[in-house]
């Protein structure tokens, strides 16, 4: 079964990446200038206070030493507990990586329900009227920062026409899907503008490949020749850029969340550099750093799955 | 067309393909590029005819639009009957229809002509779901019963396997099981052999042979290769700058050429068992498809080419028995030459 060990292997690949995104993290936050006590405390601190609590919190030992530490709990899987919340790391990270999580399936969701369909209209009108229109749409969407995509829809759909919350999250699925549409489609806007453009190129060029002409010689019904010889094809180059966005959707998500009000990782993120809570922003990079990496795999057996030319 | 050139085992029910006035062009930057003009031709039942000519004389164009598989900005007008039937005129469901289910189609590199991502066995299958009501069982079955005709060993695992695990050889074989997979009445093939070495080019121009006798079908075979004209058709068109310039049986256009192109042609084809001497070519280029020369497309390169072949397009007329044909002013003159073969 080739695309079982294509599996292991790839798992056993993400092993060095997580390690080595676990001393850039370490490092990378106590780069930062300042320290959890001066956060805490203001600017008027005394030194003797401040040196105290970075004492307590074992923040005065050598680098090398914290890091060993650190490595050690969280190979046992504990992330520590947060300095300014006083509540566990991971019952944090439970609490807010879910929703940020929903979010981005949610954006990536909607970005290929726009994108698919869109390209393969573009693709078949190429250079006609319908092409133009829709690529100049979704350019407009890509030139836009997601912050500014966000307040316009908020300002729109939100504030003038109240179909959709303001911000927050919601109790219950239903609810919380209502509240994250307008955050996931603001999202979805620039990702479906690089998904679209890809396959719509992807498309135009395995139209031209000789065993589309060689499936229309079969007469083989018009939509068998578009799903399983165009766009199976097409998607496979997709698929790569979709993983690789995948990443950048984590990034815009902080964003997002922050304009739209909503208690995911994002915000829980942004709020941890400012009170350099050290523990909650290394187990947050952690974990949305492992994220990526398991989407990265996920892209690769799908990608593998629609290329049998990959997994050998 | 005569029935000398059918061979008499084989039922003359089938219906043949008419070719009447198929012209091709394409609108290109340059002007309008005529890719295939006025080309005539029939193809009886059981009949394997060759279509020969260099690199851009419209021998594959005429393929493509005998199967309306030319594209945009492509134009195709005339007639191709089949069956009584208009194909040019075809509505699209008929025509899908028509297509590998009565005439189907072979390409040069079955690297680029096999979807990468499907297995052979699929894409055998889906041939059938196209034109039959065969069940899921039943279709591989047939897949199977396919795989042996064309001579592919182990054809259980095979048919599971992709194009890039098959061998060039096998690959081209892979391509035929798909393509007859329906019994067509017709196979349409543009230049089979010509990605395939030698050894492999011969077997199978001999599994096209025993398929035509088995399945009693026609071919029309697009070739550059004169050897393979030989060895394989009943009948030969050449094709020079979009035209037929010369048509009739093989035995009769290799004995006499009549038209100074095609006498070029078997002068530049090696033999063993001769003295070695320089090999003969055609001086000059093909013309510009956009920019044609007045008169006949070829005098620029021809030695027999007098005033009036720079002004006026020599027609393809009759020049003898067996439905003998060629497009040349002197057509007696070249006939009369010293034989080149």
């Amino acid at each position: 079964m080739p695309l079982f060990s294509f599996v292991i292997r790839r798992l056993l690949q993400m092993i060095p990446t997580v390690i080595f995104i676990l001393v850039v993290t370490f490092v990378l936050v106590r780069m930062l200038p300042g320290d959890p006590a001066s956060a805490m405390l203001g600017d008027r601190a005394r030194d003797a206070d401040v040196n105290r609590i970075n004492h307590e919190l074992g923040l005065d030992q050598p680098l090398i030493v914290q890091f060993f530490y650190f490595a050690e709990r969280v190979v046992t899987g504990d992330l520590g507990n947060s300095i300014g919340l006083k509540v566990s790391v991971a019952s944090l990270i439970a609490d807010r990586l879910p929703v940020t999580l929903m979010l981005t399936v949610m954006s990536a969701v909607i970005a290929l329900v726009l994108s698919v369909p869109l390209a393969f209209v573009a693709a078949m009108k190429r250079e006609k009227l319908a092409d133009s229109v829709i690529r100049g749409t979704f350019q407009v969407g890509l030139s836009m920062p997601v912050f500014y995509v966000g307040i316009i829809l908020l300002t729109v759909f939100a504030a003038q026409w109240k179909l959709f919350p303001v911000g927050g999250y919601g109790t219950t699925l239903p609810d919380k899907l209502y509240h994250l549409f307008l955050p996931a489609l603001t999202l979805a806007l620039s990702f479906a503008a690089v998904l679209m453009r890809n396959l719509r190129a992807s498309i135009i060029n395995v139209m031209n490949a000789e065993y589309v002409d060689f499936a229309i010689a079969k007469g083989l019904r018009s939509r068998v020749i578009m799903i399983k010889h165009i766009l199976r094809n097409a998607l496979i180059s997709t698929v790569t850029l979709f993983g690789l966005q995948i990443g950048t959707l984590f990034g815009g998500a902080v964003i997002t969340e922050t304009v739209f009000a909503v208690p995911g990782a994002g915000r829980l993120l942004i709020d941890s550099i400012y009170g350099r809570d050290y523990p909650v922003l290394q187990g947050l990079t952690i974990s949305l750093a492992v994220l990526v990496s398991l989407t990265f795999l996920v892209t690769d057996i799908l990608q593998a799955w629609l290329d049998p030319r990959i997994a050998r | 067309m005569t029935a000398s050139t059918v061979p008499t085992s084989l039922p003359q029910t089938a219906p043949g393909l008419l070719v009447r006035g198929l012209t091709t062009t394409f609108d290109t930057s340059r002007g309008v590029a005529i890719a295939a003009a006025d080309v005539d031709f029939d193809v009886a039942p059981g009949e394997v005819v060759g279509l020969v000519g260099e690199s851009g004389s419209g021998k594959s164009v005429t393929l493509r639009s005998i199967m309306r598989l030319i594209r945009e900005p492509g134009k195709v007008t005339g007639r191709v009957e089949w069956g009584g039937r208009d194909l040019v005129a075809m509505p699209a469901e008929e025509l899908r229809r028509v297509r590998g289910g009565e005439i189907a189609m072979i390409f040069q590199e079955p690297m680029t002509a096999l979807n990468p991502v499907l297995p052979i066995g699929a894409q055998i299958e889906e041939n059938l779901v196209a034109h039959t009501d065969l069940n899921r069982r039943q279709r591989r079955e047939r897949a199977l019963e396919l795989m042996n005709i064309v001579g592919i060993p182990a054809p259980e695992r095979r048919l599971d396997e992709y194009p890039h695990q098959f061998s060039g050889g096998m690959r081209q074989r892979a391509m035929i099981a798909i393509a007859l997979a329906c019994s067509p009445k017709l196979l349409l093939a543009d230049e089979p052999t010509t990605a395939l070495d030698v050894t492999i080019q011969d077997q199978i121009l001999k599994l096209l042979l025993d398929l035509r006798d088995r399945m009693a079908m026609s071919v029309v075979l697009v070739t550059h290769d004169l050897g393979v004209v030989a060895a394989t058709c009943d009948r030969m068109a050449v094709m020079y700058a979009g035209r037929i310039v010369e048509t009739g049986t093989v035995a009769d256009v290799f004995a006499c050429p009549n038209h100074p192109y095609t006498r070029g042609l078997l002068g530049s084809v090696p033999r063993s068992g001769q003295s070695r001497t320089m090999l003969q070519s055609i001086d000059g280029t093909p013309p510009n498809l956009t920019d044609l020369p007045d008169g006949c497309a070829f005098h620029p390169r021809c030695s027999f080419a007098t005033e009036i072949c720079l002004k006026q397009r020599p027609p393809l007329d009759l020049v003898g028995t067996d439905g003998r044909r060629a497009a040349c002013h002197h057509h007696e003159r070249v006939a009369a030459a010293e034989p080149i073969l």
